[in-house]
């Protein structure tokens, strides 16, 4: 088999591996929490009998590991379960979520990460010089703004001082496509705003440690412009560094959002995490956090492989 | 004749700023108003050791100064034009078009992300000198010229999957496929294994005589400069020591820095009478863990007690392997190690106190071999508390005493690694190994990182403390220049074997097994022709089998 390909096996091989550790470790820590799904449902003034036939009916009172493998034969056949407050199936309610989430992530990650590497580039090339110092001053006073300030402050000068866009961010079902655009706008530019400086960063300090290297001194006396040596011969040596902290934003981007979803009204996953934690709907924040865990390690596998890929020794070996 | 001299340098002044530790940085002048002038189509050798500026000056032909050096008095002419005060825009022009350069390390100086192909034919087309298929016929041309294997489709390989000795002759080809005026030889064959280097330095001669350009060739070894160049420059401290034909330089040199050059490396050691062994290694088999082969086969050799052992090869020959076995790093898989008369654990873990200090080491790279951040004091003394629990005054009486015999003197003590030149650093390491009172210190190429009157100083060190501490030293080394001056036996290793072994008077003397033989005729000598002798030989030998 040829190494690029076994090594990308092993990956993805660990990364289901992981995830079902993940998935035990989720069950366990539901599992944890002090009360009762049966008391949750039916309320403080519930009658033993009816909380015993409901454990009964529900299968609570089956043992801790037999429950697990149920839940995980259902998440395996796309059963999530039900919701404990409004009795929705949760497969359902997160499919239409996680569309909008990832909408959401795909946006602000087309303009962020070419945006990103560019900025990247352009201050790598003019190390010290003003260029460099306007785009690192910049991306890092908007990676301090808390995102609900950024969001504020958009919204501010978007709608009341430009009125270009809506205040919230409303999609539904059946929206075309250039409308649903138009509607997750500024929640976009603020998602940009708060993960452009580290990938930016990340960029610049991966191009300027390869420049170190003899090869550069080799293009250098070639009589090659600063940015060919850049983009031909830097570059390419520093993908690896640049990919893994891409990856860690673009995780962010699915999973970290709440408050940009919240201060939007945007109705995607991070809500309605938050919404049935506060709920104790114990049934969607297992399955809302494995999807999480899920899209943490796919990213991070896939991060892996274009490391692996890049790498002219595995691709192209001996 | 004015319109043949390509390179015209004069009153050459070149500046840096240094960092010494401790104290506010300062103005150091590395070159001091050097004049060069080059002919076209001609060869001229700039030699001297590190320190000399000869890299710094080879490099100003292209008006490059590398990390931070300066270029700041003087003028460079090439092809007519001033090109030291040149802006970048014109500079690029030249560079890799008018002028190319050829590195030391080939290995670190092709990107490792790209094909050679593009990266030989990459200025050729950024300069717009020919289409891509034309400069891929001219590329291919390059490699049959330099005797690459498989030349149609060598450029298809990417840099990690072909030779040390390959990669420097690619690197020539992308040196002149631009077909430059003037190329830069920078140390080419320096980091290369001497039967390697014999090869690529031919190789380079020939597309030398045969596209004539012109040549800087800049190199610490006469014997090889002597190869190729037709006038010599001898450079010191950045002034200019003496010049001429190489004929001159080399038979009849003017000036005493020049003589002792020319001379270097003429140290000769009598080997001593057989006597019985402190170390006696049998049959020792190792490899490395995950492996499928072995490094060591079946060695055997016997070093006397106050004696040296050279062990001889290139590089993966094993001879830095059987250090490790010895050591206890690397436990062998058969074999037997026998040390002052009692059997060493193979591994490192089952060895007393005294087996490990009675084996002490010496590395390569002194730099990397000491903790940066303690004194010389510290570091010498450390063995002393370590092996024999001195403290305080005592000690400090014994670190004297160690830095006196290395002939370092007072003051040292208190100093730190930074501010040891290499040859002071490496006398460190010794003191170091000799504050353990050994009976075998392990010399891993502990001069191969110096220059030649620096080793010199270091074997001759060496040889003086075997004579008063009666210490047996296994020599590990691939110069045989090295091997002559202090061995008393020799061990000559070739892919994990000991290919020939003896007393140092019957292994370098005929008749020789084929290796053995390869190895001693591919040293360079100074000798302007013996490059054409040995080629021409070895023709004639591989046309008579």
């Amino acid at each position: 088999m040829h190494p690029v390909l076994k090594l990308v096996v092993q990956r993805v091989a660990l990364g289901l591996l992981l995830l079902l550790a993940v998935s035990a470790v989720i069950f366990l820590g539901v599992e944890a929490l002090p009360g009762d799904t049966a008391q949750a449902i039916l309320g403080q003034s519930a009658t033993p009998v009816a909380l015993e036939n409901l454990r009964e009916k529900m299968g609570l009172n089956e043992p801790a590991l037999t429950r697990y493998f149920h839940w995980l034969g259902g998440v395996l056949t796309g059963d999530l379960g039900t919701s404990l407050t409004n009795g929705t199936d949760i497969a359902q309610a997160i499919g239409q979520r996680l569309g909008n989430t990832l909408f959401l992530a795909s946006c602000a990650a087309v303009i962020s990460v070419p945006l990103a590497l560019v900025l990247g580039i352009i201050a790598a090339r003019y190390a010290g010089r003003w260029p460099d110092k306007v785009i690192s001053g910049l991306t890092l006073a908007t990676i301090s703004l808390p995102e609900f300030v950024a969001a504020y402050f958009v919204i501010y000068l978007l709608t009341q001082v430009f009125p270009i866009f809506q205040p919230v961010a409303m999609v539904f079902p059946g929206m075309g496509f250039w409308s649903k655009l138009h509607a997750v706008a500024l929640p976009v530019i603020v998602l940009v705003l708060v993960v452009l400086a580290h990938m930016m960063r990340m960029t610049r300090a991966a191009i300027l440690n390869v420049m170190q290297s003899a090869y550069i001194e080799t293009a250098e006396l070639k009589g090659l412009r600063p940015i060919q040596i850049i983009w031909r011969h830097a570059f390419p040596n520093a993908i690896a560094p640049i990919v893994s902290v891409v990856v860690l934003n673009l995780a962010y981007l699915v999973v970290g959002v709440v408050v940009v979803e919240v201060v939007f009204g945007y109705n995607a996953l991070g809500q309605y995490l938050v919404d049935h934690v506060t709920k104790r709907d114990l049934p969607v924040v297992q399955a809302v956090g494995l999807v999480f865990a899920g899209v943490y390690i796919g990213l991070n596998i896939l991060a892996d492989v274009i490391a692996i890929v890049a790498n002219p020794r595995l691709r192209h070996p001996k | 004749m004015a319109e043949d001299l390509l390179l015209d340098i004069r009153g050459l002044v070149i500046e840096a700023t240094s960092y010494p530790p401790g104290e506010p940085p300062k103005e150091v002048t590395l070159v001091h108003g050097v004049d060069v002038q080059l002919q076209r189509g001609r060869v001229l050798g700039l030699i001297g050791e590190s320190g000399a500026g000869k890299s710094t000056i080879g490099l100003s032909a292209m008006a490059y100064g590398r990390g931070g050096v300066r270029l700041t008095g003087g003028t460079i002419r090439l092809n007519g034009r001033e090109i030291r005060t040149a802006g970048p825009a014109e500079l690029r022009k030249l560079r890799g078009r008018e002028v190319t350069y050829v590195s030391q390390s080939a290995a670190a100086s092709f990107n490792p992300a790209k094909r050679l192909m593009d990266q030989v034919i990459e200025t050729t087309l950024s300069h717009g000198l020919m289409g891509r298929a034309e400069a891929e016929v001219r590329a291919v041309g390059l490699f049959r010229k330099l005797g690459l294997p498989g030349p149609e489709t060598f450029g298809q390989r990417f840099p990690h999957q072909v030779s040390g000795g390959q990669l420097q002759r690619a690197m020539t080809a992308m040196a002149l496929c631009p077909k430059p005026d003037l190329v830069i030889f920078d140390e080419p064959t320096t980091a290369l294994d001497v039967t390697t280097q014999i090869d690529v330095l031919a190789a380079i001669k020939e597309a030398i005589r045969d596209t004539h350009v012109a040549a800087l060739y800049i190199t610490h070894d006469l014997a090889v400069v002597a190869q190729v160049a037709d006038e010599i420059m001898v450079l010191r401290h950045g002034r200019r020591v003496e010049l001429g034909e190489t004929e001159q330089i080399i038979h009849a040199p003017r000036e005493a820095y020049t003589r002792a050059l020319v001379s270097v490396r003429s140290l000769e050691h009598v080997e001593k009478a057989p006597a019985p062994p402190v170390l006696k290694i049998e049959g020792v088999t190792a490899r490395y863990r995950g492996t499928g082969f072995d490094v060591l086969k079946n060695v055997s050799v016997d070093l006397p007690a106050g004696q040296t052992l050279a062990v001889v090869g290139e590089s993966g020959s094993g001879k830095s392997t059987l250090a490790r076995a010895i050591t206890g790093l690397l436990p062998p898989s058969k074999g037997r190690i026998t040390f002052a008369g009692r059997t060493l654990s193979a591994d490192l873990s089952g060895r007393t106190k005294d087996d490990l200090r009675e084996i002490q080491m010496i590395y390569q790279m002194a730099d990397t071999a000491m903790n940066p951040r303690q004194t010389v004091g510290t570091i010498v003394g450390r063995p002393l508390e370590l092996y024999f629990g001195m403290k305080g005054a005592e000690r400090d009486r014994r670190v004297q005493d160690l830095l006196d015999q290395i002939e370092m003197g007072k003051g040292f003590a208190q100093r730190y690694p930074a501010e040891l030149s290499g040859g002071q650093k490496q006398r460190v390491c010794i003191a170091r190994a000799l504050a353990a009172d050994p009976k075998l210190i392990i010399c891993d190429e502990v001069t191969s990182a110096l220059d030649p009157l620096v080793a010199d100083g270091i074997l001759k060190l060496l040889l003086n403390l075997q004579a008063e501490a009666h210490v047996a030293y296994l020599f590990i080394t691939h110069d045989l220049a090295t091997v002559r001056a202090i061995a008393d036996k020799i061990a000559v290793m070739y892919k994990g074997e000991v290919r020939r072994y003896g007393q140092k008077s019957d292994v370098l003397a005929p008749p020789y097994d084929d290796y053995t033989d390869l190895l001693l005729s591919s040293v360079p000598e100074m000798e302007v022709g013996w490059l054409e002798q040995v080629i021409a030989h070895r023709k004639m030998e591989s046309a008579g089998n």
